[in-house]
């Protein structure tokens, strides 16, 4: 803008110099906005919040939960996706950065890929001690089972009283337990509760899909490629700078896999908003 | 190219220009011809996504409307309010080109604003009755709409960055040229900043 009535001010000679002037400062905007347009193609999608990495099943960032109740923690999760296949986190945050806690822990969820990437069977307990918020984020695939008033009685019954006296570690581990029963199909308590919940949404979706349409798109390419011989090769390098190959964008929570090296990882399971939030 | 083509006998050239057809339609799918139409089918997924959780909001408001009137008959202005603003809604037709009129969206983005006020003008009179505060039903129904109009906003979210994909790529070389060239795509409508903040209403708790 100030650049702009900068222009302006130095614009007061003749109008054809004017014109000209005018005419290349529309050149230099043009030039400008692609600019930013490519910028904004480079720039990562939304202004995101930071996240704290994914060292484990349970993720003390602020520092509330005494390592044995960590170590337990961590085994009841990994039995329960040694059962279920369901990947359930812990995470303590020592700031929400601003941010809504719903509107941090969906996207948590998702940078982290917890859940199977088939599924997106994954559930977050997030905790942040000092906006005292805490929250169960259900991923797509778990949205019929651990519906919004069900978290929202594990939060409100299990959690919040414990935290309201001060018991941060026995407050996550009632609502772990209590996620954890109704995940394994315990669920009788909660089911007999939520009862007079009306219609239960089954946001179950399956976007599995799209890794199986990449290997048969792979294996046309292939086997086009193997029928007309050799110098068609280059055109496959062309094909992986090109950029119009990327339509999933889904590659890359999977590849969570890789790293930790027999540590835990996300399955590339995604959130769409699921469960409820509460305060103490 | 020609001149190679014709001095070589007919099932070679044929051949030939086989190979030139695929040659060419690859070399177009790596400049990025495909990027419009998938990001085409992503918005439009998106904005079903977006339809889903307003439908999935709107389902749940006679209930919620019918154990609110069971404790506080008397809130029948907040009550009527919700109930026509529904049926505005669940009336209007939500026309096939909507995401690119302006004038249609703009139109649909009004009346689930309408909803959504009405809605938290509702969630916010129950704080005087504690009997209906303290109901099982209406608990229940209270953490279902909070965990919609959550959803709401997240894929209203994910559908503003997936038209922002869409629109880049038509408008940018060489995505520009491509949709000149054969698509002709419109760039699709978004919600608007203003919107996002004063259409989605806040539910508190506790």
């Amino acid at each position: 803008m100030i650049m702009n009535d900068a222009w302006i001010a130095m614009l007061r000679g003749s109008s054809a110099k004017r014109a000209r002037l005018e005419a290349r400062w529309t050149g230099v905007h043009a030039l400008f906005t692609t600019l930013a347009f490519l910028l904004f193609l480079a720039a990562p999608a939304l202004a995101a919040p930071t996240f704290p990495p994914l060292t484990g099943r349970v993720v003390d960032q602020a520092n509330i939960i005494p390592d044995a109740v960590e170590v337990s923690l961590t085994d009841k999760l990994a039995q329960l996706e040694a059962k279920t296949t369901d990947q359930f986190v812990v995470v303590t945050l020592s700031s929400l950065q601003g941010y809504e806690i719903a509107d941090f822990g969906y996207q948590l969820g998702r940078f982290w890929g917890i859940g199977q990437k088939d599924k997106n069977n994954g559930v977050l307990l997030i905790v942040a001690p000092n906006e005292r918020d805490v929250r169960i984020e259900v991923g797509y695939g778990l949205e019929g089972d651990l519906t919004d008033a069900v978290t929202k009685l594990i939060i409100d019954n299990a959690i919040l009283p414990k935290f309201r006296a001060g018991d941060y570690p026995g407050g996550i581990a009632a609502g772990v337990d209590d996620v954890i029963k109704v995940l394994t199909g315990d669920a009788a308590t909660f089911k007999q509760q939520a009862a007079e919940e009306q219609k239960t949404f089954n946001g179950k979706r399956d976007e599995g899909g799209s890794s199986w349409s990449w290997i048969i798109t792979i294996i046309v390419i292939f086997f086009i490629l193997s029928r007309f011989g050799g110098w068609f090769w280059p055109l496959l390098f062309l094909g992986g700078r090109g950029g119009g190959w990327s339509g999933g964008g889904s590659w890359g929570s999977s590849g969570g896999g890789w790293s930790g090296g027999g540590g835990f990882s996300g399955g590339g399971g995604s959130f769409g908003g699921g469960g409820s939030s509460g305060r103490w | 190219m020609s001149a190679v083509a014709r001095s070589l006998p007919t099932p070679a050239r044929r051949g030939l220009i086989a190979a030139f057809v695929i040659v060419a339609s690859m070399a177009l799918s790596a400049c990025g011809i495909n990027t419009i139409p998938t990001y085409e089918e992503q918005a439009k997924a998106a904005w079903s996504e977006v339809l889903n959780q307003y439908q999935r909001r709107a389902e749940l408001i006679p209930n919620l409307v019918e154990t609110v009137k069971g404790y506080a008959k008397q809130e029948e202005k907040v009550l009527t309010e919700v109930t026509e603003a529904r049926a505005r809604a669940t009336q209007m037709q939500v026309p096939p080109d909507i995401l690119t009129d302006p004038e249609k969206f703009k139109q649909f983005q009004e009346v689930q604003g309408q909803i959504g006020q009405a809605l938290s003008r509702l969630l916010s009179i129950t704080e005087n009755y504690p009997d209906l505060k303290s109901n099982a039903n209406f608990l229940a129904l209270q953490s279902q709409i909070e965990g919609t109009e959550n959803r709401i906003a997240v894929a209203r979210r994910d559908y503003i960055e997936a038209v922002r994909l869409f629109n880049t790529e038509i408008r940018t070389i060489p995505g520009r040229w491509w949709n000149s060239l054969f698509y002709g795509a419109k760039p699709m409508e978004t919600f608007t900043v203003e919107a996002e903040k004063t259409k989605v209403p806040e539910v508190k708790f506790n």
